[in-house]
């Protein structure tokens, strides 16, 4: 007896978006109840060719197979007819319509009308079998991240999918939110379904799946069989194509204090207000703000950042007194700022990239001359910076929106360094970017340390922390609980504080 | 004051208000299912006056008033496809395309109107649809006679509400047309097509924007003029924001301006005080401004309205 024909199998698959290649020739196939690994930098091409799988692009060459039938996917439609179903890194709802609703789109009626019973009865059905609970009748935006990504599998699972394509689908969740995902795919899997996880971290990828294909530049670098026997930094080698060595972190030698928090309180926030928060930070330190997201960091953020205003408490920056909290004071007096969020408070994604990356100090006689921008000069900076960072990008003025996460956050990094900050504040350094692109960040801010620039890292990724820092504040309701030196900070201990338990070092 | 009360408690004003409010709910209901699916149409006050043109010529032409009515539900329709033309399958700013489907249209009905007709001194009118009493219910006392006793267009009108609710709420179309209206992605990703649901909805738009349009030409004047619309399409976008997007408080919305308007009527003949009637002629859109300005702070637009959606983009 030959074995069975695999679930979906892609052959020679090439993508081109005009001159740059995104996949080439890339075979891959999932057979059923196997759980398939893709693995790949950003940018890696991954996203693209599940994107073929998914009839979203039409591949240059190459054919998909269905159980061993040629298949020609050219929408969405045709992929889920083919049993194709795809969870997206950012999610395909609406948040105004019910959980019924965005479940039973594009599902034909019964006799015209929508089948709510119907629907209602597939729902616990599915929720049921998989551990996949929903309340139908919540609009989607009351739901948290986890059950949106929840509803997004449902929806697949609902429209009959026999292959389950997940994009990233842990960036966005809390440790437990993974432990539940991971469980609920082992057991789609164990009735027969096919998936597809596509990841970079790596421990992720060894602790779920069964087998792995990596990419690099759009082409297929090498396939692991055993994921869970391979080690992380084999797989870390296929995927960036060379060794990944924690940067070497050079001896502290801390100056004077560059920038102190004196008794910061702040009362009106949208997230947790601050009480009482006093903290400092000398020239080439690097001081950690560990804590779950959500107990204070945003307002430590803004308030350094000079676009919180206190209630109580003084704050100098490089031994001034900030008087009035703007964001251009904190920066004439040597601020850097690498926001959260780099979508919406980081750049305009709109304008060109040139134009995000002057913006902050756009009124200065570097760009602007007797009230009129200096295009030359904001171009210049741009292409400098571009070429100093290695931003891959077509050129400075290509809208920002259009690069990827990692050579945004080396936009925002360079934007700031150029100026050379006395204090440099940044939340969640890493967050979404690859291997390559971390290492890359890391390597910045010990380079700054060295040069004596005092750095604020606000983080969840306690590994990183540590590595990163010489001093870790652990946040814990609008308060800090408590500061460990690096080296007497285990990721126990953190964690501990982490649930509000005072801890001196 | 005593005379303005007594008159608004008359039959003839709560079948006045019910005639003012008929176009309008078309109209309204129109601009809504467009809007629901993310396609803004400006459009609305040139659909309505060629609907009306049209409506009107092909009835004066055959001598057939649902003739009428089903040429100006098709011009309509057909502007309405034209408007997705530029909006939906090009992609274009749906402000600029609807202004211009105003303008076209405007202009369009005017020339063929002169085409036809020329310029005559008595203006060509038609005779128009008798009211159609409906058995037992129009006697039931002042809520008969005005509501029950009325043109069948103004019982289309009623039906289409309820109608209109059903389709957006119950059925799989108008699920459709509401999610291209807050995730364009999300329905394509379902397998929903997202250009063709907007085009149905625009058009199905358009028809009602058309059967407004015959309403006033074919019942209200008996005759097209070109002051006809008179911005009856601009409240009818307005009335829309005030409706929150939906069917019956979109209805609402249109009674409600059809009884300002009603009442400012009553009050320019009874001739209240010294008051000019340019006055009165205010009410009804100081209403409005009003209205909106203190409903609209919650209404919440669909996401993806005046977004138009390519594939490919990323």
């Amino acid at each position: 007896m030959s074995t069975p024909a695999p679930l979906i199998e892609m052959r020679g698959i090439s993508k081109s978006f005009g001159a740059v290649v995104a996949n080439e020739a890339v075979d891959l196939s999932v057979a059923q109840g196997e759980i398939l690994g893709l693995l790949g930098e950003n940018g890696a091409g991954k996203t693209t060719l599940m994107n073929v799988l998914f009839g979203a692009y039409a591949p240059d060459a190459g054919e998909i197979l269905v159980q061993g039938r040629p298949v020609t996917i050219n929408n969405s439609a045709d992929a889920l007819a083919a049993g194709i179903g795809m969870v997206h890194q950012h999610f395909h709802l609406a948040p105004r319509l019910s959980v019924l609703e965005n479940l039973l789109i594009g599902i034909p009626g019964k006799s015209g009308r929508i089948d709510r019973a119907g629907g209602l009865a597939r729902l616990a059905e599915i929720g049921r079998q998989h551990g996949l609970m929903l309340d139908p009748g919540l609009p989607v935006s009351a739901l948290s991240i986890g059950e949106q990504q929840r509803l997004e599998i449902v929806k697949a699972l609902f429209r009959g999918a026999r292959l389950l394509i997940l994009d990233e689908p842990t960036a966005v969740l809390a440790p437990t939110e993974v432990d539940g995902l991971f469980s609920a795919l082992r057991s789609m899997a164990a009735q027969g379904l096919g998936i597809i996880f596509i990841s970079h971290k790596l421990n992720e990828v060894r602790a779920l799946t069964h087998r792995c294909v990596v990419l690099r530049h759009g082409r297929v670098t090498g396939r692991v069989d055993a994921p869970a026997s391979t080690t992380s930094s084999e797989m870390a080698r296929l995927m960036c194509g060379h060794e990944i060595v924690p940067p070497a972190k050079g001896p502290s030698s801390p100056g004077a204090a560059v920038l102190t928090l004196d008794a910061i309180s702040t009362s009106r926030h949208s997230g947790m207000a601050l009480a009482d928060v006093s903290l400092f930070v000398r020239a080439g330190e690097i001081l950690g703000i560990a804590g779950v997201s959500g107990n204070g960091q945003r307002a430590l953020a803004e308030v350094i950042s000079g676009v919180l205003a206190p209630d109580a408490g003084r704050m100098t920056i490089a031994g001034k007194a900030v008087s009035r909290f703007s964001p251009r004071e904190v920066q004439a007096l040597g601020l850097g700022r690498i926001p959260e969020d780099r979508m919406t408070t980081g750049l305009v994604t709109n304008l060109p990239l040139a134009d995000s990356m002057v913006l902050p100090r756009i009124g200065t006689a570097a760009f602007s001359r007797n009230g009129l921008l200096r295009p030359d000069s904001i171009r210049a900076f741009a292409e400098a910076q571009i070429k100093a960072y290695d931003i891959r990008c077509p050129g400075p003025m290509t809208r920002a929106g259009a690069l990827s996460g990692g050579n945004l956050q080396k936009a925002l990094l360079a934007r700031e360094l150029a100026f050379d900050p006395k204090v440099l504040i940044v939340s969640q350094p890493t967050r979404g970017l690859d291997i390559g692109a971390a290492r890359f960040i890391h390597e910045k801010f010990l380079d700054m340390r060295a040069r004596g620039c005092g750095i604020v890292v606000i983080g969840e990724d306690l590994e990183e922390l540590l590595m990163l820092c010489d001093r870790i504040a652990v946040m814990y309701e609008g308060r800090i609980v408590g500061t460990l030196d690096s080296a007497d900070a285990t990721i126990a201990r953190l964690g501990l504080m982490m649930t509000g338990v005072e801890g001196h070092s | 004051m005593i005379v303005v009360l007594e008159q608004i408690f008359q039959v003839g004003f709560l079948a006045a208000i019910i005639r003012i409010a008929t176009p309008l709910a078309f109209a309204t209901l129109g601009e809504m299912f467009s809007e629901r699916a993310g396609v803004l149409n400006l459009g609305i006050e040139g659909i309505m006056l060629l609907s009306a043109m049209t409506g009107f010529t092909a009835t004066s032409l055959s001598g057939s008033l649902w003739l009428g009515v089903l040429a100006a539900v098709l011009t309509g329709a057909l502007m309405g496809a034209v408007h997705a033309l530029f909006t939906v399958a090009l992609g274009l700013s749906q402000h600029v395309c609807g202004i211009g489907v105003t303008l076209f249209s405007s202009g369009l009905a005017y020339f063929l109107y002169r085409l036809i007709f020329g310029q005559q001194s008595v203006p060509p009118s038609i005779k128009s649809f008798e009211t159609l009493p409906i058995p037992v219910l129009s006697d039931i006392p002042v809520l008969g006679p005005a509501v029950f006793n009325q043109f069948s267009l103004v019982y289309m009108a009623m039906a289409a509400v309820p109608l209109a609710a059903f389709v957006l709420y119950r059925t799989p179309w108008g699920l459709s047309v509401r999610m291209v209206g807050e995730n364009p992605r999300a329905a394509d990703s379902a397998g929903v097509g997202v250009i063709a649901t907007r085009f149905q909805a625009v058009i199905l738009g358009g028809a009602l924007m058309g059967l407004a349009g015959a309403f006033l030409s074919m019942v209200q004047f008996n005759a097209f003029t070109f002051g006809l619309v008179s911005g009856r399409g601009w409240v009818a976008i307005a009335l829309v924001v005030f409706g929150r997007w939906d069917p019956w408080r979109s209805a609402g919305a249109a009674l409600l301006f059809a009884f300002v308007d009603a009442l400012q009527l009553r009050m320019q003949a009874s001739g209240l005080g010294h008051i000019p009637y340019e006055a009165f002629l205010m009410l009804p859109f100081i209403f409005t401004i009003v209205a909106m300005a203190v409903m609209s702070r919650n209404a919440v637009a669909p996401s993806a309205l005046l977004k138009p959606f390519r594939r490919e983009e990323r």
